[in-house]
């Protein structure tokens, strides 16, 4: 996993609640066995007037110029404000590899579904909680500035605006320290390889029937 | 010190608290790992391109099931790519020597229906799959939740995840459901009152008489949507109603161990004074058969209300999300909920797949026609052996001739990986767990009900309450 610096980003704001994982990357493209090329398919069913299916190239498709990403202003974004409950629905990865892979970095939302904020740390996106009244005054400048960007410091926990107001967020220190140093969880646990070992012989010893 | 079921589970896991360079993670040790064909490519591979090998062979059982056709398999599946991701989930188990039910199997069926069906998912097991609905396998009072493909290759490597324990919430449902009313608008009125995030960090225990009424069955539809309440997992205390359903089974310890194992789950329940972090309470006697209206399973309301108005709505997010949800559903404000019409019915899913599902669907199409606006009714049995056995009670008989079609085991329409899909605008009462736009198919409309419901409204060709019918 890559290390996580302290950058500035270009912010794009989804106004919306409950933003599902359907929704960040319909199913048609999760048969892939790959982890990665999910980008171009990320919110596919809003981004593009046309039907995707995989395979397609996108340069050939019809880009709903409604859609938020689809506005020049935005193009580039890193940052990306959502609402809260973001990211309910499955347990596919492929929503955060997605978004990833498409550019983004920070996700910042009041709140986000458990199993999507978990499987972000994994891959080195950050999702950021901040309070829902910040979040709408983040929303509103965002909207009314163009080219307005945020800086973001994991490392001292803070997002600061062009006028160098700070907001700090909560982090827990493993997966805070995980992605300051892009460290594998899984080399990670299997230093605890002997401990992992006795955990199991002591049950096999007691609960056998869990090993048959 | 009292314990809530979960603190004993998560207890009886804890390899080890001081994970690495913090305190606030413990390495919790994982007894049952459940691997379909969506979440696991990408962690086969890494785990192959690290040189790495599966911890424990014995704790995996694997199964193709998102992406197989529900019709005629015998020559194979005809999308190249749904195709090369269970052709990889195959060649990876035959590889590495993993249990997998491969799609000829008579035992293949959705992950979900299959561990509990052949009693490799145990009370005070953890039981993981890259699938969120593994809250399912709670019903068996063990700690049952889903990941993603990252921690799937974490646990093939070490057999452990590095977690932080949830919240606990107690949701106790008390008294005794009418008739008609069953597990599945149980679950759904959770969620209208507590919302899709009201679960959100906590693990929900669900109590009191009308789950302790309830069949093993209907437990698992519970706890399968659990995760629609935000709740990586649910779960519901051992009773005899666990023990006897488990007995016998293929992969239930049998003999002295049988018993020795009986007596450790009687102790899995929360004690009498345990304390929650949040306790919610229903009265059975008040839910009544429910119909989502909307994209999220929390815009739910009951057979005999109507579509919400938005404009009664103060706060302007939720205002918008709801005019939104009614433009993608084609629902105008106040339509009573009996004069929506359909054009799909599925009968099927991790939530309502199971022989009782079928059977209470059967129940009430025995003699009757699909009505003709109706263009295709879809049974989807959750296994090759719950399927055989509806062919033994002959119910397969009454759906087709009632004009249902008769499909192979798997996820099918639920979300619509396979063949088995809607067109945009069509509308479909769905057994399924949830609504969220182009769940079904892209531009489909998914109102999500019972068996008994759906099935009624597939005579009907409109919601009809089906406490009415079972009279």
């Amino acid at each position: 996993m890559e290390k996580f610096h302290t950058f500035t980003g270009l912010v794009a704001p989804l106004d919306r609640a409950n933003v599902d994982t359907d929704a960040i990357i319909p199913k048609q493209f999760l048969k892939s066995i790959k982890r990665s090329g999910f980008g171009q398919n990320l919110f596919d069913e809003w981004r593009y007037l046309d039907h995707g299916e995989p395979g397609m190239d996108p340069a050939q498709r019809q880009p709903n110029p409604e859609f938020v990403l689809n506005q020049p202003r935005y193009l580039g974004a890193q940052i990306l404000l959502a609402r809260a409950n973001f990211g309910c629905g499955s347990s596919r990865e492929h929503a955060p590899w997605s978004l990833q892979d498409y550019g983004f970095r920070v996700i910042i939302a009041p709140s986000f579904a458990d199993i999507f904020f978990n499987n972000c740390f994994k891959i080195g996106l950050l999702p950021i909680i901040l309070d829902a009244a910040v979040l709408d005054r983040l929303f509103e400048a965002v909207k009314s500035t163009e080219g307005y960007s945020l800086t973001v410091d994991l490392q001292k926990q803070t997002v600061t605006t062009p006028n160098n107001e700070e907001f700090n967020f909560d982090s827990d220190t493993f997966r805070k320290h995980c992605l300051l140093n892009g460290l594998d969880e899984i080399g990670l646990t299997l230093q605890q390889t002997e401990i992992i070992k006795q955990f199991e012989q002591k049950r096999r010893d007691t609960q056998p029937w869990l090993f048959m | 010190m009292m314990q809530t079921l979960y603190d004993k589970l998560w207890n009886q896991h804890v390899v080890h608290t001081e994970a690495a360079e913090s305190v606030s993670m413990a390495l919790i040790y994982i007894d049952r790992h459940l691997v379909h064909e969506v979440t696991s490519p990408q962690a086969f591979e890494s785990l192959k391109l690290a040189g790495r090998k599966p911890w424990r062979l014995d704790s995996i059982l694997a199964v193709a099931d998102h992406n197989v056709p529900t019709t005629d398999r015998s020559h194979g599946i005809h999308d190249p790519i749904s195709r090369l991701q269970v052709d990889t989930l195959d060649q990876n188990c035959d590889e590495l020597g993993i249990t997998e039910f491969k799609m000829q199997d008579l035992r293949q069926g959705i992950v979900h229906v299959i561990g509990p069906e052949q009693g490799a998912t145990l009370p005070g097991m953890t039981v993981v799959c890259g699938d969120s609905h593994t809250s399912t396998h709670g019903a068996f009072g063990c700690l049952a939740f889903g990941i993603g493909t990252s921690e799937v290759e974490h646990v093939l490597a070490t057999q452990c995840l590095l977690m932080k324990k949830a919240k606990a919430m107690r949701i106790s449902v008390e008294g005794k459901l009418g008739l008609g009313v069953t597990a599945k608008d149980i679950a759904l009125a959770i969620i209208g009152e507590i919302g899709t995030a009201g679960g959100t960090g906590y693990a929900i225990e669900f109590t009191g008489s009308a789950i302790r009424a309830l069949s093993m069955e209907g437990r698992m539809t519970l706890c399968n949507m659990a995760i629609e309440a935000g709740a990586r997992a649910g779960m519901v205390a051992v009773d005899d109603t666990t023990i006897n359903y488990i007995q016998g089974r293929p992969f239930a310890p049998k003999g002295e161990l049988w018993d020795r194992a009986v007596a450790y789950w009687r102790t899995l329940q929360s004690d009498a004074d345990a304390v929650f972090d949040r306790t919610v309470a229903l009265d059975a006697a008040q839910i009544k058969p429910q119909v989502t209206w909307g994209t999220s399973p929390e815009m739910v309301t009951t057979i005999d209300g109507t579509v919400p108005d938005p404009s009664l709505v103060t706060d302007e997010v939720k205002r918008h999300d709801m005019q939104q949800a009614l433009n993608y559903m084609g629902l105008v404000a106040n339509t009573p909920i009996r004069q929506i019409t359909l054009d799909k019915i599925f009968i099927g899913s991790c939530t309502n797949s199971r022989i009782e599902d079928l059977r209470a669907a059967a129940q009430i199409v025995k003699g009757k026609r699909i009505a003709s606006t109706i263009k295709l009714a879809l049974v989807v049995p959750g296994s090759g052996l719950v399927k055989k056995q509806a062919e033994q009670e002959g119910l397969d008989r009454i759906f087709l001739t009632a004009g249902f079609e008769w499909r192979e085991p798997g996820c099918s329409m639920c979300l619509a990986m396979n063949d088995d899909r809607l067109t945009a605008g069509e509308r479909c009462a769905s057994t399924s767990n949830r609504n969220f736009e182009g769940r079904q198919g892209p531009g489909g409309r998914t109102h999500l009900v019972s068996p008994a419901m759906a099935a009624a409204a597939a005579i009907a060709g409109h919601f009809v309450d089906v406490r009415e019918i079972s009279e």
